[in-house]
């Protein structure tokens, strides 16, 4: 049942990313150049999908303790601002300003048959290992030492 | 590249988006977060990837279902190959490093209010702009 859940529920997310443009790399591009083309759908994109997902939030944690399927909510509960964050996401932006693609896009886009996701997916999946291999590794402490 | 203003078909899509971000969280309690769902089924793979599996090859087959039934999605790549690569590369990278993306800091962050989703979205907007302005304008690729 619950592999069924997701597999409808990435469907939905799925098809909300392809209509609403995120999956569409000129579009995204397009969005961030304010200077050339610009194309301000994407603040439909997010305010729709923030709209949305705040105030379902909201009815979802005031309704039920813990989810259909699981014993809790696995919710983040850092609240701290540290430089892997800020820089990591910085450089997710030059990455995504680089490609047009962002990993929320990309999935979804391997669907629409075109040879150039498959790439881009491919790499991103290598850079997630690679960043996780190189936390992982004690290399760097060794070295120093 | 000219892209045509589609400020309803983006709004809707946003709402689904939103929806499954809901839906995700009421039946499974977890953030709708793609670095996060793609990210536990690549090594090392945790026990819980079935889940993550449902949820990315859902996400594969709607738009590719959408359009075997005739729908219409404008795609279109205006970069080179080697964007791919790089930038996807870089994504991964940074996505794992920051502990998000659009869909987990962006969309389900943001809507918790959370402050590190607040700034690592706000980080990435400005590195996103400032690299798409570099790309473009100074470097002259794929405009």
């Amino acid at each position: 049942m619950r592999i069924v859940s997701a597999l409808v529920i990435g469907a939905i997310f799925g098809i909300g990313i392809a209509l609403s443009g995120m999956a569409n790399p000129a579009k995204v591009l397009n969005f961030f150049d304010i200077a050339g083309n610009w194309d301000p759908s994407l603040i439909f994109v997010m305010g729709g999908a923030l709209v949305t997902t705040a105030i379902g939030y909201r009815i979802v944690f005031g309704a039920r303790a813990r989810p259909l399927f699981e014993k809790s909510y696995s919710l983040p509960t850092r609240t701290d601002l540290d430089a892997r964050l800020i820089g990591g996401s910085a450089l997710f932006g030059v990455g995504w300003g680089i490609s047009g693609f962002c990993p929320g896009g990309a999935i979804p886009a391997l669907g629409i048959g075109e040879p150039a996701v498959p790439i881009f997916v491919v790499s991103m999946a290598a850079g997630i290992v690679l960043a996780r291999f190189a936390r992982a590794n004690p290399f760097k402490k060794t070295v120093s030492a | 590249m000219i892209t045509e203003f589609t400020p309803w078909m983006s709004l809707f899509g946003g709402a689904l988006i939103g929806l499954a971000a809901v839906l995700l969280m009421a039946f499974h309690g977890r953030i709708a977060g793609m670095t996060g769902i793609f990210g536990g089924v690549l090594p090392p793979v945790g026990d819980d990837w079935q889940w993550r599996a449902a949820f990315l090859a859902g996400a594969i087959i709607a738009p590719a279902a959408f359009l075997l039934a005739g729908g219409a999605i404008d795609f279109a790549v205006p970069v080179p190959v080697w964007a791919m690569v790089v930038g996807g590369l870089i994504v991964g990278a940074g996505a794992s490093i920051g502990s998000g993306c659009t869909s987990g800091h962006g969309v389900c962050g943001m809507a918790r209010i959370s402050k590190r989703s607040i700034v690592a979205t706000v980080t990435f907007m400005v590195t996103t702009g400032i690299t798409v302005y570099i790309m473009r304008h100074v470097l002259s690729v794929g405009v």
